[in-house]
């Protein structure tokens, strides 16, 4: 990673262009050939430091639901529960943490009901306590980019 | 609000939540795989950017990767009547990148949480102290995440 690589990642962040040559539009903000963007980018996506190029879509807008749910899992039972949610392909994020509710997953479905659903059928398979269901009331803020050298939740 | 979409338009949403082709003209191949032009396609990228159904188009970068190394979730049990009031505050700090109200739940008391990014955990604490003197409020905690079982960009219109 040097300097152009960097000033790639950031510009490539927020200001792709949506035209038919993009890479040569980035190419000529950054004084470097339509190749050479190319190249370097990918080099970087191998190195993991870009996960993906392309939208990210406002689940709401899609008709989508979302929510974050928290499940009580004792050791035991854990490795197979996370493998019951990891399953589904409307969980996107799902963490361990430090806390009596110890596993943390969002939840897009086209309905609420749907939602419902899932995590009836993740208590059961699991054979877990009840799955809390937490879906936001009121959003204050939801930045996609923090402040760029460095450096995500789900809704 | 949501609408209905085409299916047309759902495989092109399809398309451009994958990774967009690394080829001179990415645009026109993700048109020839919708059977769109290249005009309708780039057309309906800046009308859904415009409204919103595109909250963003370009690279994901791995943050934990590029240096925050440490994200803490902070939950509050903030007084109902208090809790927009409180939400707006904490969501103004530059630390916090996500700030929800959210139902409370059997054993568990907290309705607001945001999530706060920093340098090291010690950071995230720090800053939770100082937003926990700013809003008055200290019933709060914070929950590291001490695994990731997975993380990935949500996939419309698959099921």
């Amino acid at each position: 990673m040097d300097a152009t690589d960097n000033r790639l990642i950031t510009e490539i962040q927020s200001g792709f262009p949506v035209s038919e040559r993009p890479y040569a539009e980035i190419g000529e903000r950054l004084g470097i050939s339509e190749d050479e963007v190319l190249e370097r980018l990918r080099a970087i996506k191998q190195s993991g430091e870009i996960r993906r190029m392309g939208a990210s879509f406002d689940s709401r807008k899609l008709g989508y639901s979302s929510t974050l749910c928290a499940a009580r899992v004792p050791p035991e039972k854990l490795e197979a529960t996370v493998k019951i949610i990891n399953s589904y392909i409307n969980v996107t994020h799902n963490y361990e943490r430090d806390h009596e509710y110890n596993v943390w997953f969002t939840v897009i479905a086209p309905s609420r009901e749907r939602i419902a659903g899932i995590l009836g059928e993740i208590e059961a398979a699991a054979g877990i306590d009840p799955i809390i269901n937490l879906p936001a009331t009121r959003l204050f803020k939801i930045q996609v980019d923090l402040p760029v050298i460095d450096g995500g939740g789900g809704r | 609000m949501s609408r209905s979409f085409s299916k047309q338009e759902m495989e092109l949403v399809r398309q451009l939540q994958a990774d967009i082709p690394l080829s001179p003209e990415p645009f026109a191949e993700i048109a020839a795989a919708v059977g769109m032009t290249v005009e309708e396609v780039l057309g309906k990228v800046r009308e859904w950017t415009a409204d919103g159904t595109i909250r963003r188009f370009g690279a994901m970068v791995r943050h934990q990767k590029l240096g925050y190394k440490a994200n803490a979730m902070s939950a509050w049990d903030v007084p109902d009547e208090r809790a927009e009031a409180v939400g707006e505050t904490l969501a103004a700090a530059a630390e916090v990148s996500h700030c929800y109200q959210r139902p409370r739940a059997d054993g568990w008391p907290y309705n607001l949480f945001a999530m706060i990014h920093g340098a090291s955990p010690e950071e995230c604490h720090r800053v939770a102290d100082r937003l926990a003197a700013v809003v008055g409020i200290s019933d709060y905690r914070l929950l590291f995440s001490t695994r990731e079982f997975k993380k990935v960009s949500m996939s419309y219109f698959m099921e």
